[in-house]
């Protein structure tokens, strides 16, 4: 008891920290009046500066547009475009002037810290939070197909590619958030899972649930592979080699024509069973098996629940492993190699065990890729996964298991709301594609959350071990604590 | 001082090198059972680079280290820590994101899980102040009780000879008296065998049994405390105005 009420004490003073240091970050603290004025007559100064600056730079770049035409090229002005961007970037920089860069109490300080609390003070409102998330993702297919019928396939399919990517982001979490190692080729695990399964089922006709220990044991295989010479490797060593990593496996998968079909894929994959039924229109499938009335949707939920299963496995394995000796070997190792070594553990095996681990997961995600799509490709390995499944790590808080969850729903569900952002093409011409500038807005996003957050959207760490005599701590150790 | 027929620790004629350049240049040590010995030297003259070659990184180019009887030259590092040897590294290298108690569950990795609870309790003893912040993360603990806590952890694996490298570093007068005070317990009560590595020379010299000097990775002098306390050149080059 008593050590807790201390550490909600450390935490707490933190914010109110950044609030007494609020006069000292801003300008000198100016008397109300005429410092007020002045303030926002040089607000709006730098505003129209960085206006003038917008349109001098966007005159070519988004005031002119060049088309091809019959005769050559055309030039065909832009000039609702171009106006509309000067003054969002007038608008934009006033209102960060007056109420961040040049405000007596910048907005965004009080945010942070109100946003930092959240999870620190609330304990008990987290947990619930988590239970009430899990139990919305298990109602969620008829959830989705009672309030948007007309919907359903499409968002039962986004809802199948958030899980997915919950549960790659899970699977680097290991390696990235416990173990510390920075992989920025986990996609080549997912390649080797889908890859696996698919060839499998080409080759030996073996099913889904068949496939899907093999796939995961093979990407966990590869993981050791990967795992050895990268052994003395740390930081952005480690990272050049893992992309060099999960390049060498894609650039494999398309040149090796004979076997993996090259750049055309692997199509036919089989679609999964429940116990041997399939989900289709014949006499023994499914729906005739149950007495349903056939419809496509029952497959897409089936998909849903096997891949909120598999994520949900992930996430158990990795909480139950951070428990025991092994997951805490490997956040001693993220921490500090060194120390770990001169205290016995064998920091290479650890390193192994938590790309084998990692690794699995993401083969048992891609075998599950594989048997969704139908049709796998090269082209679904690029280094784009990586780098996307990285980001939803790093944006979520490295090691946090529900920060994984919000920022893939973030990133992911935030990539399919660009598509209904239509209203957009009447501003930017009827060319422009939301959906273009997802990199761009990843970028920002990034950012943003670095300068606030910058250890991730769920910061806090929850300890893996605590004294169960807890009394005995108590009062004592209250009275000695506040001596110091 | 126990006259033990072997010691515990014998380094003899080592010499590490990083690269081509030489740290240690021939070295010979031991270290007895229920011993404190202590090296001191100025920063550079190899004391750390003799640490971490006993714990086996970097390895010695020459020369053998025998432990217990056990020749450790060519074992790798976890297999050393293995047979009883624990090491408090030179910068504390705490674990700053996990709490007090990982920390020192970290350092019980070795040791059978049921000595835990009575190993928990015996460090707490030692320094109470850990107790008190046990569910603290480390990196939030002072110098001081950072210290302590990377003494603690390297004890919860029921060492037979504990390594310590530069406790004193960057701590104020008064933990330094602490810590060296708490090291004389372990070495009077439990018979715990020290191999302190420090710049603090007054305080290591009048804590330890026996000493040596070390000078650009050569030892050049040794004996017990008291007399390298006496000692003109001693004096000169690591006492004067170092005394606390």
């Amino acid at each position: 008891m008593a050590s807790s009420t201390t550490g909600v004490k450390v935490s707490g003073k933190k914010p109110a920290g950044d609030q007494a240091e609020t006069p000292s970050r801003g300008h000198a603290p100016s008397p109300a009046g005429p410092g007020g004025g002045s303030r926002f007559q040089g607000s709006l100064r730098d505003a129209a500066t960085a206006a003038f600056v917008a349109g001098v730079l966007g005159f070519f770049f988004i005031g002119l547009r060049t088309d091809i035409a019959p005769g050559g090229l055309d030039i065909k002005a832009r000039w609702t475009a171009w106006i509309v961007s000067i003054l969002v970037v007038f608008a934009g920089r006033l209102a960060l002037n007056l109420f961040v860069f040049k405000a007596e109490r910048p907005v965004t300080l009080g945010l942070a810290a109100q946003l930092s609390g959240v999870g620190e003070t609330l304990p008990g409102l987290s947990k619930w939070l988590v239970r009430l998330l899990l139990v919305f993702a298990l109602v969620l297919p008829f959830f989705l197909m009672t309030v948007f019928p007309s919907k359903q396939r499409q968002f039962i399919d986004l809802a199948i590619l958030i899980m997915t990517y919950i549960m790659l982001g899970w699977g680097l979490n290991i390696v990235v958030g416990l173990a510390g190692l920075l992989d920025l080729g986990y996609v080549a695990f997912y390649a080797v899972g889908a890859y696996s399964f698919a060839l499998l089922s080409q080759y030996f006709d073996f099913g889904f649930w068949m496939a899907l220990p093999l796939a995961g044991l093979l990407a966990a295989f590869w993981g050791v592979i990967l795992g050895f010479p990268v052994l003395r490797l740390r930081g952005d060593y480690l990272a050049i080699v893992t992309l060099a990593f999960g390049e060498i496996i894609r650039i494999v998968l398309l040149n090796w024509y004979q076997f993996t079909n090259g750049p055309d894929g692997i199509s036919g994959i089989p679609k999964p069973t429940l116990f041997g039924l399939e989900f289709s229109r014949s006499e023994d499938g499914f729906a005739a098996f149950f007495g349903l009335e056939y419809a496509p949707i029952h497959r897409f939920i089936y998909l849903y629940y096997i891949i909120l299963a598999l994520a949900l496995i992930t996430n158990v394995v990795t909480i139950r492993l951070r428990r025991l000796p092994i997951g805490r070997a490997w956040e001693a190792l993220r921490e500090d190699e060194i120390a770990c070594r001169s205290l016995g553990i064998n920091t290479r095996n650890t390193k192994l065990t938590a790309f084998a681990i990692g690794a699995m997961f993401g083969g048992f995600a891609g075998s599950f890729f594989a048997t969704r799509q139908g049709f796998i490709s090269p082209e679904s390995f690029s280094f784009i996964e990586s780098a996307m499944i990285l980001a939803i790590v790093v944006l979520g808080g490295l090691g946090s298991q529900i920060g994984v969850v919000v920022a893939s729903v973030a990133m992911i569900g935030g990539i399919e709301m660009l598509r209904n952002l239509g209203f957009l093409t009447q501003i930017f011409g009827s060319g422009f594609d939301p959906v273009q500038y997802r990199m761009l807005i990843f970028g920002l996003a990034m950012v943003l959350i670095m300068v606030w957050k910058p250890r991730g959207l769920v910061s806090t760490r929850e300890p893996t071990a605590v004294l169960k005599e807890k009394k005995r701590i108590g009062a004592e150790a209250v009275a000695q604590g506040e001596g110091h | 001082m126990r006259a033990a027929a072997e010691p515990l620790l014998s380094v003899r004629g080592v010499e590490t090198y990083y690269g081509n350049i030489v740290a240690l240049r021939g070295v010979d040590l031991e270290v007895s059972r229920g011993e404190i010995v202590t090296m001191i030297g100025a920063n550079g003259a190899g004391k750390s680079t003799l640490m971490m070659t006993i714990c086996g990184d970097p390895k010695p180019r020459s020369g053998q280290i025998l432990y217990d009887g056990t020749d450790i030259t060519a074992m790798p590092t976890h297999e050393i820590m293995q047979l009883g040897i624990a090491q408090s590294p030179e910068g504390r290298r705490i674990f700053p994101r996990m709490t007090v108690m990982e920390n020192l569950q970290m350092g019980a990795s070795l040791v059978d899980p049921n000595h835990f609870e009575d190993d928990l309790k015996r460090v707490s003893e030692l320094f109470p102040r850990l107790k008190e912040r046990l569910h603290q993360r480390g990196g939030t603990l002072s110098g001081g009780e950072q210290q302590m806590l990377a003494i603690a952890r390297a004890l919860m694996g029921r060492p037979k000879l504990l390594l310590l490298d530069e406790p004193s570093l960057g701590l104020a007068p008064l933990i330094v008296k602490q810590i060296f005070e708490t090291i004389r317990e372990l070495n009077e009560n439990e018979g715990l065998t020290v191999f302190l590595v420090e710049q603090n020379a007054f305080h290591a010299l009048k804590l330890a049994h026996r000493g040596y000097v070390m000078v650009n990775g050569n030892i050049t002098m040794s004996g017990t405390g008291a007399e390298l306390l006496k000692r003109e050149e001693v004096r000169a080059a690591y006492l004067e105005g170092g005394r606390h």
